[in-house]
């Protein structure tokens, strides 16, 4: 039930997210889903892709410093207080959160919230307990 | 005013024949109490009798940086450490610091020769100084601050850091003379226009120095504060301030102390003598020290003599201002900043070797110093806070081995460019003056 993050370092300089972008799109690689951290000197972008293999060569390939990470993808009601239930959840188990991201999916009427924590098979036993649903690899890359 | 005129002004063959007399002493002095100078010395198959004229100072062995770190911290100490009463080290820090040592005799020739260059500057016992180089192991705090007790000047003390603090001091206690880097005295020139206080500070001179500038600098800094800015030279390995300082009347080029301090000037390829008035290396002997004689010390600074006599009355042979360096390194506010240093302080973080580019560029009027790393897939994370840890770990050291906090970039690898043979690893943003 883990999903493949791929984090990219950026620099702050104008063009090299669109660079990130192109070398991607031009091999037919389509992203999933994305978060950017940024300071004033850098930046962090987090890409979820339907091929994380074909990417990460892509651009390290193209000189760009690329880690892999495991996060965890969880569906949502689009509906008011959605998060908040899977939040308490989080919070009931003492998991730290240290960062998320979210996006709303095009055919259904719910919510896709991607997860970073530190023990990630211990965050999908208590998410699922709670029934909460926990998308694996094949249905992120396939939304 | 001239401050010493029986040696400022001394007739060139008597000055030539009291260097010689104290050649020949200083170099027996180091033959009989230094190990390390009686090694090279045999080792060259020179010996103290075979100095017979100022030109066999050629026949002397040449001493590095390095071989003063070698002999680190006493090793090139030439008399017993009850007879040494000060000890001061160089500002850069490129493994172990370079250390000198002072007898009693050779601090009242320290204060003296910068006595003549305070002098030389426009500085009388009328005057009130501040004094804005740090004190401590740099020599050139306390090396200013004797010089000016010695002509009788009221010194404050103030030391470095603190413009606001030091802007009050200079408008509140009157200060006549400031001594300080001329990069830090063009800063302060923006900072006393900026507060509004031109009209109320009384400044007169400037001695400026432990770092090249330019005459347009001169120019600059003088207008802004109101005063008369002149050059002075020194280094810490063979004395500190002191060597060789500008005359306000003339302002072209620094008086040599000739008495104290024998400079020749030599290719720094081939170690060949110049010819005279050529631009070379500046390799220093000095001939009256006791606690640490100097022999033929290479500076790395590059500059070239001016034998025609100078029309302020002093007979003494001049050296223009440092053009530049033989070596990589260079001095971001008074301190002394080698490549290398920066290497080593990055070296073994996360286990890597990450590759890096130091940027000069110009922060108003001061050098400043931005490092750029390259961030490997080692060293990088997805979480934020981890490269924020990456980057308060490389500017704890970087600052801890250079000894002032710089500017740290992380960037994408293949930023800097790798070349064959010798990375370039400097990039030299700061306008040519």
């Amino acid at each position: 039930m883990k999903v493949k993050q791929l984090s990219i370092f950026l620099q702050n300089q104008s063009g090299r997210l669109a660079e990130v972008m192109g070398s991607i799109g031009s091999e037919e690689i389509n992203i999933r889903a994305l978060s950017l951290a940024d300071t004033s000197g850098f930046g962090i972008l987090r890409l979820i892709v339907n091929d994380k293999d074909k990417a990460r060569a892509v651009l390290q390939e193209k000189g760009f410093t690329v880690s892999e990470t495991d996060v965890i993808a969880v569906e949502i009601a689009d509906v008011p207080g959605g998060l908040a239930h899977v939040l308490e959840v989080f919070a009931k188990e003492e998991i730290n959160i240290e960062y998320m991201y979210a996006f709303v999916e095009k055919s259904s009427q719910n919510a896709v919230v991607i997860f970073r924590v530190e023990d990630v098979d211990a965050s999908v036993n208590a998410l699922q307990k709670k029934n909460v649903h926990v998308l694996s690899s094949q249905e992120v890359y396939a939304l | 005013m001239i401050w010493d005129k029986k040696h400022e002004c001394m007739a060139e063959g008597e000055m030539r024949r009291l260097q010689l007399e104290r050649l020949k002493e200083s170099v027996a002095h180091s033959y009989n109490n230094v190990p390390f100078y009686r090694a090279k010395m045999d080792a060259e198959g020179v010996k103290p009798s075979d100095i017979h004229s100022l030109k066999d100072v050629t026949k002397l062995p040449f001493t590095t940086k390095d071989d003063m770190r070698r002999n680190y911290p006493y090793g090139l100490f030439a008399v017993p450490m009850k007879d040494v009463v000060r000890i001061h080290s160089s500002s850069g820090t490129t493994g172990k610091p370079t250390v000198v040592g002072y007898t009693r005799r050779d601090l009242e020739m320290w204060a003296e020769c910068c006595a003549r260059f305070i002098t030389a500057a426009g500085v009388t016992s009328e005057d009130i100084a501040q004094v804005t180089f740090g004190y401590g192991l740099f020599t050139g705090g306390f090396g200013l601050h004797y010089g000016l007790e010695r002509v009788g000047v009221s010194v404050i003390p103030s030391s470095s850091g603190n413009t606001a603090r030091q802007l009050m001091l200079m408008e509140d206690f009157k200060s006549t003379t400031l001594i300080c880097t001329p990069s830090y005295a063009v800063y302060l020139g923006e900072a006393v226009n900026e507060s509004g206080i031109k009209d109320k500070i009384s400044l007169k001179w400037g001695l400026f120095g432990s770092e090249p500038w330019t005459n347009k600098m001169r120019l600059e800094v003088e207008q802004k504060l109101g005063l008369s800015a002149t050059d002075n030279y020194g280094l810490s390995e063979v004395i500190g301030p002191g060597v060789a300082g500008e005359c306000l009347e003339f302002k072209n080029g620094m008086h040599i102390c000739e008495d104290h301090f024998i400079i020749e000037v030599i290719d720094p390829e081939t170690l060949e003598p110049k010819e005279p008035g050529e631009k070379g290396e500046l390799v220093i002997t000095a001939l009256s020290k006791e606690a640490v004689p100097v022999m033929r010390y290479r500076t790395r600074d590059i500059s070239r003599l001016i034998p025609e006599p100078c029309s302020c009355g002093r007979t003494t042979i001049r050296m223009e201002k440092v053009h530049g360096r033989t070596d990589d390194m260079f001095i971001i506010r008074g301190v002394n900043i080698f490549p290398s240093q920066v290497e080593s302080a990055l070296l073994g973080i996360d286990g890597t070797e990450p590759h890096y580019m130091l940027v000069l560029y110009k922060e108003g009027a001061m050098d400043a110093l931005e490092v750029w790393v390259e961030v490997s897939e080692k060293m990088f994370s997805d979480k934020m806070k981890n490269l924020r840890a990456l980057e308060d770990t490389i500017r704890a050291r970087l600052k801890s081995a250079l000894g002032i906090a710089v500017k740290l970039k992380l960037v994408e690898p293949r930023t800097i460019a790798r070349s064959e043979g010798k990375a370039k690893r400097i990039i030299d943003n700061r306008e040519k003056g």
